[in-house]
């Protein structure tokens, strides 16, 4: 059984105007999208900005209100639960946010800010509190002595392994990590995604990436999703995606991937220019008559395109 | 535009109607009321005689049938009959508006020419003595009360020097029209608005120099250096803009604000403005004085907003108003 | 050989923080030639952004010390005064910025901002400006110039916006143009335009550009040669494809193993011990990358580490490159069991 099935996951916000402040229309910020994790695996969510990628993991763990659709995590339908309810699946579902600047509250120390889910969720005596996350502190890496200490004295790495500890306190199967590594160097990143894997295997987690960068997306996930005003575009495996894209929109996204090799850089420059052409020239088998993506129709088992 | 201008019109009549009757409430809840106020002083009165004038006014009828008899002559203009001048309170303002009216103005500018350079030279050269200098006047500015600072320059510059006249709005011996008459009104203002301003200051000033800290290091600001724009010009062109945007949308704020806040200095130099009346009728319990006042206070501080936002929409591109 | 046409020679571009000096940039030497794009590469605190800023006199002048030369034409543009500067930026020299959300003043119509430099550097009529800006928007790829030489920055895209921000750096045709990370900001499919885009130019116009990057592949992508810093240093010095395909420093070579996109899928990324130093606490004897390296005995290390040629043309700091190797190519192997114990 699948971890989490969401299905025909709408977020639209109420555009106001007119004299009287009407509801005249609305931003389709996530447009009816349907996927689902299958448990130990990696889904990485795709797209570039305004796409609807973080609404959608917003919408999960019920930072953003779902408009209509379904999130059934374990067979539960999130989008169908009070507050009250909610609250117990919490545990289960935890986010790794963007900044690991401005994520941490800075007036907290790591032992506070990693106790707060715990104190939360489980009453724990104050040792055995802080036996649990010294273990955690330890386990991603950092002195455990550094549990005193403020976010602001960590470096940016280390802030985002406070983070994954903090997301790590409740033991959940779920983690949706919403561009985890873009605000880090390229070197910082490494140790983060590695760390990431690693967690992975340990915990028996479940990962929802979001991303923009298609090689992190690429090194991470066994499944992904592109999305494109909200909507997907096209579903695949990792190697069907980057070998084997069908939507337009995916080959332009692939194409814009940095050529590593310098000799081939006009190859992909005109590589880009012919997928430009077909964008002009094939648009109507990508688009209907108002601009909107059609359905996603399946063209294998696990590959399907959003094409007429 | 000016569907904007007219739907926040229109939102102005319930914030009318909300103040009005706070208003009202407020001065229903003080002690005493008109007739209180009318017979204060004359001991003869019997309570017999007392509550038939109160029948009479209808001052025994149920709050809300008040309200709306208020209300209904004061959207004609008509506030009623002042018990301690013994004139009807809008001839009373209307007396006295023109006087307010000049010292706001002349105050904000005043305020706006020693304000907005003084700003300038602090925010482009930090940390300077000019700098150091501005900054440790604005901090006696601001820690001043204004009434100690008026009184201060009211004994200094009329009192010990006698440049300036006590008070007053106007030497009543000259006649109106005439030159003299206008040299003696300047005279009059001259400390008033000085006092005001110089205190003033500071928070335009304040408000200037730290935008204009916070923009040159902005990378628009950077942009216009790495095209060779001189230096002098990297500030008008641009850093200016984008700072004095912000101050010329608070106009409308500053403006009205004036028009409420002149009471310490209106008393102080006895000049004869709203302010002045205000605190006299308070002192005299003359409620249907005070509450026309407090009405016209209030309404121009929701038209100074409405003002603040239409200048804003029209100096800042970025906001756009359809 | 092509002619130079900007020359830095021992750059130090040095901070005042708490009263003491502290080299952000330690002593860069490094020619630009015509018509060459040389991109300089390192990550956050490597000094690449302060030798821009430095470069165009954008520095912060009260808290800053530039020593050595930036020799431009027969200029050295540390020496000259402002005014005289003036006359360099946006004429010879033009720069584009990282984020183009920011770099357009917010007030001011892009006609506007594209005509300024041609204000105070050429001698036009308003028409003839008017002529140059709508060709110079055509020429960056924006197909309705007559309309956007009226709007306002608020109301076009981040893909446009930069450019317009390339439009404003060519508008005098300079010489050099120098972009400090001019695709970091923007969407991939944006990234990969405005890189095309400024290939195109660089082809047409034969400029010489200072391109500076945290990122590798816009590196393989842009790049004649290729300047690597590291902690203030230049630590190695090649062409692009040399570069490439045979890196030499550890930590270019570092540097390449941590990306994803290098490796298959799921392998391990290489991970570079520690962390960069901060310019108050950075040693600045012996090899400075040698802390992050320490499975590297001390003796391959040099004392004062130079920069040798070690192919022609290319040039790397320090002996240290000659017997580097990643200690998880060598899992189980002695010497690396010996230097973890």
């Amino acid at each position: 059984m699948s971890l989490l099935t969401v299905n025909d996951l709408k977020v639209h916000y109420p555009i106001r105007g007119g004299f009287f402040r009407k509801v005249v229309d609305h931003v389709r910020a996530v447009d009816g999208i349907s996927f689902e994790l299958q448990p130990g695996e990696t889904y990485g969510l795709v797209g570039e900005s305004g796409c609807g990628k973080t609404t959608s993991g917003r919408a999960l763990i019920g930072l953003n209100k779902a408009t209509s659709g379904e999130m059934l995590f374990e067979g539960k339908d999130l989008a169908k639960m009070g507050k009250a309810e909610r609250r117990g699946y919490t545990k289960d579902i935890q986010m790794i946010f963007q900044d690991p600047y401005s994520s941490l509250n800075g007036r907290k120390n790591v032992l506070s800010i990693i106790a707060e889910p715990l104190r939360n969720f489980e009453r724990l005596s104050p040792k055995e509190e802080l036996l649990r996350v010294q273990e955690l502190v330890a386990r991603v890496g950092l002195n455990p002595e550094s549990i005193y200490k403020y976010p602001h004295q960590f470096s940016g790495g280390q802030r985002q392994r406070i983070g994954i500890a903090r997301a790590l306190a409740l033991n959940p199967k779920l983690i949706i990590a919403d561009e985890p590594v873009s605000a880090l160097d390229v070197s910082v990143q490494a140790q983060v995604l590695n760390f990431m894997q690693e967690i992975q295997k340990e915990f028996d987690l479940t990962y929802l990436f979001i991303s923009h960068d298609l090689g992190i997306i690429q090194h991470m996930c066994d499944r992904i999703g592109i999305m494109y005003r909200g909507r997907f575009v096209e579903e695949g495996t990792a190697s069907e995606i980057y070998n084997n894209p069908q939507h337009v929109y995916t080959k332009r996204l692939i194409a814009a991937i940095p050529e590593m090799n310098p000799e081939k850089r006009f190859e992909k420059m005109h590589l880009r220019q012919s997928i430009n052409e077909e964008y002009q020239t094939e648009y109507n088998n990508y688009f209907d008559k108002d601009g909107r993506m059609f359905d996603l129709k399946k063209i294998s088992d696990s590959h399907s395109v959003a094409m007429q | 535009m000016l569907k904007f201008i007219l739907r926040r019109t229109l939102l102005m009549i319930p914030q009318l109607i909300l103040l009005s009757l706070i208003i009202f409430m407020l001065a229903k809840a003080m002690p005493g009321d008109a007739v209180t106020g009318a017979f204060m002083g004359n001991p003869d009165a019997t309570p017999e005689q007392i509550e038939k004038i109160r029948e009479k006014f209808g001052l025994n009828d149920p709050w809300y049938q008040q309200y709306g008899r208020w209300i209904g002559k004061a959207v004609k203009g008509d506030f009623g009959q002042s018990y301690t001048h013994q004139q009807p309170v809008t001839t009373l303002i209307a007396g006295r508006v023109e006087n307010t009216v000049l010292l706001s103005l002349f105050t904000a500018i005043m305020i706006y020419l020693m304000a907005i350079p003084l700003g300038i030279i602090a925010g482009r050269w930090t940390d300077t003595w000019a700098d150091k200098m501005i900054v440790t006047y604005n901090y006696f500015a601001f820690a001043t009360p204004l009434f100690v600072f008026a009184l201060l320059m009211l004994f200094l510059f009329s009192f010990v020097l006698g440049w300036f006249p006590i008070g007053g709005t106007v030497d009543i011996r000259i006649e109106t029209g005439t030159w003299d008459y206008v040299v003696s009104r300047a005279k009059h203002l001259f400390l008033p608005v000085m006092s005001a301003a110089l205190i003033g200051t500071y928070a335009t000033i304040q408000y200037l120099r730290n935008d204009i800290i916070d923009q040159k290091i902005k990378d628009y600001v950077k942009t216009a250096r790495a095209k060779g724009v001189p230096e002098g010009k990297v500030y008008t062109r641009h850093i200016l803009r984008n700072s004095l945007l912000p101050i010329a949308a608070f106009l409308g704020y500053e403006i009205t604000g004036l028009i409420g806040g002149s009471i310490f200095i209106e008393s102080i130099f006895s000049y004869q403005g709203l302010g002045q009346l205000f605190l006299q009728s308070i002192n005299l319990r003359d409620f249907t004085v005070v509450t026309a006042l407090v009405m016209i206070f209030g309404t121009a501080t929701i038209v100074g907003t409405l003002l603040s936002d239409i200048i804003l929409s029209i100096v800042d591109p970025r906001i756009r108003i359809e | 050989m092509k002619k130079p046409v900007l020359d830095i020679k021992d750059l130090r571009t040095s901070f005042r923080i708490k009263g003491d000096y502290y080299a952000a940039v330690d002593g860069v030497t490094l020619t630009v030639h015509e018509n060459e794009v040389v991109a300089i590469v390192g990550e956050s605190g490597c000094g690449k952004s302060a030798l821009a800023l430095s470069i165009m006199g954008l520095h912060d002048h009260k808290n800053t010390k530039l020593e050595g030369q930036v020799n431009f034409g027969d200029e050295n543009l540390l020496s000259l005064s402002r005014s005289r500067l003036n006359k360099v930026r946006g004429k010879d020299i033009g720069m584009i910025f990282q984020d183009p959300m920011t770099a357009l003043n917010p007030l001011a119509t892009i006609g506007r901002q594209i005509e300024e430099p041609m204000d105070y550097h050429m001698k036009l009529s308003a028409s003839d400006k008017k002529k140059r800006t709508m060709e110079l928007l055509r020429r960056v790829g924006i197909k309705n110039e007559q309309r956007v030489y009226e709007q306002y920055p608020h109301e076009l895209s981040g893909g446009m916006r930069q450019r317009v921000v390339i439009a404003i750096a060519l508008a005098c045709d300079p010489v050099l143009l120098l972009a400090d990370e001019p695709t970091t900001a923007l969407d991939v499919t944006i990234q990969a335009q405005i890189m095309d885009l400024m290939k195109e130019l660089q082809n047409q116009m034969k400029t010489g550009i200072i391109l500076i990057t945290h990122d590798l592949g816009v590196v393989a992508e842009m790049a004649d040669r290729v300047v690597v810093m590291y902690a203030g240093e230049v630590v190695e010095i090649a062409d692009v494809k040399e570069l490439f395909e045979n890196p030499l420093h550890p930590y270019t070579r570092s540097l390449l193993n941590s990306i994803p996109s290098n490796l298959e899928a799921k392998e391990k990324l290489h991970v570079i011990d520690g962390i960069v130093p901060s310019i108050q606490n950075l040693d600045r004897e012996g090899c400075r990358f040698a802390p992050r390296i320490e499975w590297i005995p001390e003796e391959d290390h040099e004392k004062n580490p130079e920069m040798h040629e070690a192919t022609p043309n290319h040039f790397v700091r320090c002996s240290c490159y000659k017997t580097f190797y990643f200690p998880e190519d060598r899992v189980g192997e002695r010497e690396y069991v010996a230097t973890n114990s």
